[in-house]
């Protein structure tokens, strides 16, 4: 019983047994939250480190609550506070982290690798909160968490992701752990913003929305990351809402019982209708109270490791 | 089981059930009815005995007894020393438990850090009038200061023994039994 790795660098690592395990303790985990006293003593005297080379507000808090949930101590360091912007490079940044007997580290970084590569420097385990392009894994988690929450199942399930897949990890890690549990991944988004190949990730590629939608069980939106675009951006704004908003004439499309997902923060009107995003079909801040009890159960399940 | 071990019964189905019922009556008796009184198992076999108390103790009192279930995984105290992490199980008390007489149930009382565990473990729950222990069987060998007000049977036991409490509910024989030879 437990996780075989001592870090969580990407969702592929993970095999289908270690995926159940770590959902089964988010379930009984998520009791801990409806508490008057949200506190249990299992990491007690554990040292967690948010290391966070992005800008990130609610998956550092996330993290931080559900270490705190679990009464670790959280340390949050960022560049702008830190000796960074000094010229320290990211392993002696760590090397410094770990020295202090810092159990784990959870680290955002802009690079794509950059947890995989400090997880072979320190003993702490690592916790890949977001490498560049490449990977989220503790966001895939949580949505498949919410998705076994409210459908029962992931297998067989019409999965429909839609956006810019191209820039964004979540789409990444999620179409990667949605087809090896069995599910239907659709994506969908203007060519530019689907990355070459995307099919080899076990994806079918659609390019109208609405052809996408027909028969959806879920719906998961990206949010249209502005500050990362400059290339890939679609022509204006307002064209990229008229083709690819989640409107509610559009959610009719999919299946009556349809949820709809985001990573959130929302773009209101531009990806997804205010109408459709404060309805009974989405499941949005689910999404972010089932984040702390997945974060609590890896935290819980990676300190027997190190 | 594995074939090489062999099995010593020490209560059988019979006296398993006389124990309940007796144990029934004096939590009962001790509580001067069954007035603020919930029953909480501690998983897993303690969940069991308590359901089968709480219906003993419905039968008798004709009212609903409150009954939980505790799992004690995250306060164990061995959590930072194994290398293995223990499955958390589900903890589910669908009432306040603030102000009531809870009565904690276990399958066998050992070491007493299991019961440790659920005494935090309940604290962090709310403010119960009262806690009382009820247990299957009380094998000796305490490392805390801890002692039952219900107790089955108590038996005389090696430290190094196991004592096993299997459950109809699990698709077993009921009984309690010390297993011996080489577990392996």
């Amino acid at each position: 019983m437990g996780l075989k790795g001592k870090d969580l660098l990407t969702i592929t690592d993970l095999s289908v047994e270690e995926i159940e395990l770590i959902l089964t303790t988010a379930e009984s985990l998520k009791e801990v939250g409806g508490r008057d006293i949200k506190k249990v003593p299992a990491l007690r005297g554990k040292t967690v480190v948010n290391l966070f080379f992005e800008p990130s507000t609610r998956t550092r808090t996330s993290f931080e609550l559900a270490a705190k949930r679990l009464s670790a101590d959280v340390i949050n360091f960022s560049p702008s506070t830190s000796s960074v912007v000094k010229g320290e490079t990211l392993i002696d940044t760590a090397r410094n982290i770990e020295a202090m007997q810092a159990d784990i580290i959870v680290l955002r970084h802009s690079s794509p690798g950059a947890a995989e590569h400090l997880a072979r420097f320190v003993q702490s385990s690592v916790i890949n909160a977001g490498d560049g392009w490449h990977e989220h894994p503790t966001q895939a988690l949580l949505d498949l968490y919410t998705i076994k929450e409210r459908k029962g199942k992931v297998e067989g399930l019409t999965i429909v992701i839609v956006g810019d897949v191209a820039h964004s990890r979540v789409a990444r890690s999620n179409i990667a752990v949605l087809t090896k549990l069995g599910a239907e991944v659709r994506v969908v988004a203007p060519p530019t913003m689907l990355p070459l190949f995307v099919e080899r990730l076990g994806a079918r590629v659609f390019y109208r929305f609405e052809d996408a939608l027909i028969g959806a069980d879920a719906i998961m939106m990206l949010r249209l990351q502005r500050e990362r675009l400059g290339r890939a951006l679609p022509p204006s704004m307002r064209e990229y809402a008229k083709l690819f908003c989640l409107t509610s004439e559009r959610l009719k499309l999919a299946k009556p019982e349809a949820i709809v997902m985001h990573p959130g923060p929302l773009n209101r009107g531009i990806e997804i209708s205010p109408a459709v995003a404060d309805s009974p079909a989405a499941v949005i801040l689910d999404q972010v109270t089932n984040g702390v009890s997945v974060r609590m159960a890896l935290m819980y399940l990676l300190s027997g490791a190190a | 089981m594995n074939p090489a071990q062999l099995e010593r019964v020490l209560m059988d189905a019979q006296e398993m059930s006389r124990a309940l019922s007796r144990i029934s009556h004096e939590i009962i008796e001790r509580n001067k009815g069954s007035q603020d009184v919930a029953l909480v198992g501690i998983r897993t076999g303690g969940v069991y005995l308590a359901q089968r108390l709480a219906a003993r103790i419905q039968q008798i009192e004709e009212r609903e007894i409150p009954l939980g279930e505790l799992d004690i995984t995250l306060y164990r105290d061995d959590l930072s020393i194994r290398k293995d992490q223990p499955e958390i199980r589900r903890t589910s008390i669908p009432f306040n438990i603030s102000d009531l007489k809870i009565v904690l149930v276990d399958d066998v009382l050992f070491t007493g850090r299991t019961i440790r565990a659920a005494l935090d473990g309940l604290m962090d729950l709310g403010r119960p009038a009262e806690i009382q222990l009820a247990v299957l069987v009380d094998r000796g060998h305490r490392q805390l200061p801890i002692r039952a007000n219900y107790v089955g049977k108590s038996i005389p036991t090696a430290r190094e023994e196991d004592v096993q409490v299997f459950f109809e509910e699990l698709g077993q024989i009921d009984r309690v039994s010390i297993i011996t030879g080489n577990t392996g």
